[in-house]
């Protein structure tokens, strides 16, 4: 863990690591660009000057940012995400190219490209990560929107399931809210209300919480009244799952309250009481809900002949792709990855371990996993408990959604319907995700700032600084 | 709140673990098996966008790849067209192989182990690996004589060369374009293949190798060879021929074709020329079932083959009574035979009486056109004597010379043949009967062997006759062959 979470001493600023990193992200991206167009077309991609400059410029307008707005903040989060957004680009450029040439030989004509809108998407994710980091100059500020964050997070999340059929439900799912030829997932920008909201009250009870109660066999239990908050959270959870049939949110949700309950009490009892209800839910889930049932079914069974044609398709030809890169893969638009459907915003790790072979499904899950760590870091070193929690609840938040997904892609638990942050194809995630970027790389920058004149929580850091 | 928090980063990188130990299990440990589960297109895919080897016929390619632009980088042509689609079969990205294509893929596809070493420095050296090639034994003027013959009409036609069992024809009717079936248009494909397993006639059906039809008259061939083994007959033999002639232990009245009379008594061999049904019921009682059975099974019929493609069974009840014994006689009952095995039957009299096994490929190479394989002509079984062989291949020239089968003569050429003029179904009388022919030529000498069948009488209908439909289809294959 000290090798990948070790950031720089408080107060260094690392503007010049930063800017290599990022640098190497660019180029990073553009090989790969590169090499899609080598695999397709034996020629330099005819717009890489143009695309390598803008998406450059974009990258380093991210950078100085940073530096401006966020002096201390840890140097590699910024790159890691540029090179996942870069490297979900080429990707989902990829697989346009793949449909197009489907079309072509179907004879007919090809649909829009996904990646030129991804890359607006991206344009908009960078200006949003910007202006969060402009707007919230400190992070204990969303601490005074604790119940706004909370009305806004629930109205988000409970709007697909309020609104007809014909204006959230895509490919099954009530997940979306559509209006015209606008659409996007609440969820993901609930998510981040309701974590500031978690943070915001959990820090608040975590007293009452973490105190009160009685001692059963080792363990102290919490009072009755004070399960109603993780009680609200399961039920909440399970109203998402039934109204909704989104199992990823539903199991995401649950996963960070607990997280945060547990990281603000520090009372194992919480992480007892969440499994055991965490269990029952899953049970009876795949008891009476049909399609969690089915989802169930379909992870112990993808080979099964009587549903590999259909219901197991997707997850059986994913498997498929893995299985035909290997370790080191068939090379950028050398596979068929075009055959898994959903392949760029549900499967598209299995895009990733094709092409790139097992080798570079272990590089991105190491990008991730770097994000995480450095994100949990920042989390552990900010001098206030709210900052603390938020930063917690973020990025393991985003260990659990990458987890769940890559997780569902590869077989190793039910397939459930998240993206994968930066890479998968759509805005809601994309923006998500870069505004989750912004929030990391604040508390980040203000656990590495200098401490204060008057610092918020004197002996503690005081007392770090005569060490030193 | 740090401990709790050290705890979650510890259940964080646990997730992570649990990731990347899972994407090695599946990318490495059941690699191998996912990449060989039937319903992983990939393989097929892959296997497309190498350069196949061709199947040619005398130096003419009937199945090739070209090169194209899409991300499949070769497309299978099929310039032998529906002619050649019962041998060549297709070679398809949605509904996966047939004939030659399956049959020979691994040398075609280059993944034969004789193909090994060429694969390796193919793939050492980056270039496209090739597969190789499958020269077939057909002779082109003789499959398109064939094919033409059909054209309107539901039936199929072999040739062999009798001396070594080298098929030299083999052609079914209705036939397809395999080109349709093997574009890189699934879709495309898929309404294709729809039509044609809906289409009358059944195109994809290969008739020549694939179904069994009852003979008619065609097996008084085999019923002859058991008479003159049993040594009890000789073509000049006396036989009863009634113009009906009582089946035993039945009231049941079998009659000759059309209800005529072969003149009460006659000999073998004049009823041989003139097909008379009773006279070869009466033949087939005296030498019984056993015998019948026994010399059906040593022309091969009941065995299956590979040619290599896969060969029905052709049939003969060997536990007949005696009045459906009299029935199997003359090709009633259940007697019923693949055109292939007629046309085997006829090369095995040509032959002296020994059946040699057919093959459709004469040899094998590699990209480099060096010969990885040559076909080794092997005997089957002796199915009559040199003795009996002559006697029945006299009698078979008196058809032709002056019997039901005079529509198959040549000029200057002697041509042996036996009409078939099989009833079947349930209705019997009303159906249309399937006509037969199976001739050989020169025949003192011969050098080709054909069988031809026409179902349900093809243009003539109720009025066909293996003399009157089928015969002059067998004499335009033979002139092919032998210059006419």
């Amino acid at each position: 863990m000290s090798a990948i979470a070790a950031p720089a001493a408080s107060g260094e600023t690392r503007h010049g690591t930063e800017l290599t990193l990022v640098l190497f992200a660019v180029v990073l991206t553009l090989v790969c660009f590169t090499s899609v167009s080598a695999a397709y077309t034996d020629a330099l991609p005819s717009g890489l000057l143009e695309d390598g400059i803008g998406f450059a410029a974009l990258a380093v307008a991210a950078h100085v940012a940073v530096r401006w707005l966020a002096p201390y903040a840890d140097p590699v989060l910024l790159p890691a995400a540029i090179a996942l957004n870069g490297i979900g680009l080429v990707l989902i450029h990829r697989l346009d190219l793949a449909a197009t040439t489907r079309a072509h030989a179907a004879g007919q004509s090809a649909g829009t490209a996904d990646a030129p809108l991804q890359l607006v998407w991206t344009v908009i994710g960078i200006v949003a990560f910007v202006g969060v980091l402009v707007v919230i100059r400190d992070h204990r500020r969303l601490q005074s929107l604790t119940y706004t964050a909370m009305v806004v997070g629930l109205l988000l999340l409970v709007l697909p399931a309020l609104l007809p059929a014909s204006h959230s439900t895509v490919n099954g799912a009530r997940i979306w809210v559509r209006f015209g030829g606008f659409s996007f997932q609440p969820g993901e920008i609930a998510k981040l209300a309701l974590e500031v909201f978690f943070a915001g009250y959990l820090v608040r009870k975590r007293d009452v919480l973490a105190l009160a109660g009685r001692r059963v066999l080792g363990l102290v239990l919490p009072r009755a009244r004070d399960l109603g908050p993780v009680l609200l959270a399961w039920a909440a959870s399970l109203l998402i799952l039934t109204r909704e049939s989104d199992l990823g949110s539903s199991l995401l949700f649950f996963g960070i309250f607990v997280a945060m309950l547990y990281i603000a009490t520090g009372r194992r009892s919480w992480l007892l009481i969440g499994l055991v209800l965490f269990v029952a839910g899953s049970f009876a889930a795949d008891h009476y809900v049909a399609h969690v049932h089915e989802r169930v079914q379909i992870w112990l069974h993808p080979l099964d002949p009587a549903t590999i044609t259909n219901q197991s398709y997707q997850l059986a030809q994913g498997l498929f792709g893995q299985a035909t890169g290997g370790i080191f893969g068939t090379g950028l638009g050398q596979g068929r990855p075009d055959l898994v459907p959903f392949a760029n915003t549900d499967f598209i790790a299995s895009t990733i371990g094709e092409e790139l072979g097992l080798a570079g499904l272990m590089a991105i899950l190491t990008i991730y996993l770097l994000i995480v760590m450095r994100g949990l870091s920042a989390a552990i070193r900010t001098r206030d408990d709210f900052g603390t929690l938020l930063g917690a609840g973020l990025a393991f938040g985003f260990a659990l959604q990458v987890f769940v997904q890559v997780g569902g892609v590869t077989r190793l638990i039910p397939l459930t319907g998240l993206t994968l942050p930066f890479l998968s194809y759509g805005g809601s995630s994309l923006i998500s995700n870069w505004i989750l970027l912004a929030l990391l790389l604040r508390i980040s920058d203000a656990a590495r700032r200098p401490a204060p004149e008057l610092p918020a929580i004197p002996d503690e850091s005081a007392t770090m600084v005569t060490r030193r | 709140m740090n401990r709790p928090l050290r705890h979650v980063a510890i259940a964080a990188l646990l997730m992570f673990a649990a990731l990347l130990i899972n994407s090695n299990v599946v990318q490495v440990v059941q690699a191998s098996s996912l990449r060989a589960n039937p319903h992983n297109v990939r393989v097929l895919y892959s296997e497309y966008s190498d350069h196949r080897g061709p199947i040619e016929v005398a130096g003419k390619d009937v199945a090739r790849s070209v090169a194209t632009h899409d991300s499949l980088k070769y497309l299978r042509t099929y310039p032998g067209g529906a002619a050649y689609a019962p041998v060549t079969g297709y070679y398809s990205l949605v509904i996966g192989a047939s004939g030659i294509e399956q049959a020979e893929d691994k040398v075609l596809a280059g993944t034969d182990t004789k193909l090994f070493f060429k694969r390796l420095s193919d793939e050492i050296t980056g270039r496209t690996p090739e597969g190789g090639s499958v020269i077939l034994t057909l002779n082109p003027k003789a499959q398109q004589a064939a094919y033409r013959g059909l054209h309107g009409v539901r039936g199929a036609v072999v040739a062999l060369d009798p001396s070594t069992g080298a098929i030299l024809a083999l052609a079914t009717s209705p036939s397809y374009d395999p080109s349709t079936l093997s574009t890189h248009n699934s879709a495309q494909i898929n309404r294709t293949y729809h039509q044609l397993l809906h289409a009358p006639g059944d195109p994809l059906i290969d008739r020549a190798t694939s179904e069994t039809y009852p003979p008619g008259s065609l097996f008084k061939i085999v019923t002859a060879s058991a008479a003159f083994s049993s040594g009890k007959f000789t073509p000049n033999t006396v036989v009863p021929a009634p113009t009906e002639l009582k089946l035993p232990l039945t009231d049941v009245f079998l009659h000759n074709f059309g209800g005529e009379s072969c003149g009460g008594s006659t000999t073998v061999a004049n009823a041989f020329r003139i097909s008379c049904n009773t006279a070869f019921a009466g033949i087939g009682l005296k030498v019984g079932i056993r015998a019948l059975a026994a010399q059906a099974k040593a022309f091969g019929i009941g065995s299956s083959l590979t040619i290599p493609l896969p060969v029905a069974a052709s049939q003969f009840n060997s536990t007949a009574n005696p009045p459906n014994t009299a029935l199997s006689a003359i090709g009633q009952y259940d007697d019923a035979l693949t055109p292939l095995q007629a046309a085997m039957i006829g090369a095995t009299i040509a032959n002296h009486g020994v059946e040699m096994a057919p093959y459709l490929v004469a040899q094998t190479q590699a990209p480099d056109a060096s010969v990885l394989s040559r076909a080794q002509p092997h005997v089957l079984r002796r199915a009559v004597s040199p003795a009996v062989a002559t006697e029945v291949t006299h009698i078979m020239e008196l058809v032709v010379q002056s019997g039901t089968g005079v529509a198959a003569q040549i000029p200057g050429i002697e041509v042996a043949g036996k009409t078939g003029t099989a009833q079947h179904g349930t209705a019997s009388q009303h159906l249309p009967p399937h006509a037969w022919f199976v001739a050989f030529a020169p025949a003192q000498h011969p050098t080709i062997a054909v069988a031809v069948l026409v179902e349900d009488g093809g243009s003539l209908g109720s009025d066909a006759t293996g003399g009157a439909v089928a015969a002059p289809i067998a004499r335009s294959v033979m002139c092919a062959v032998l210059g006419c």
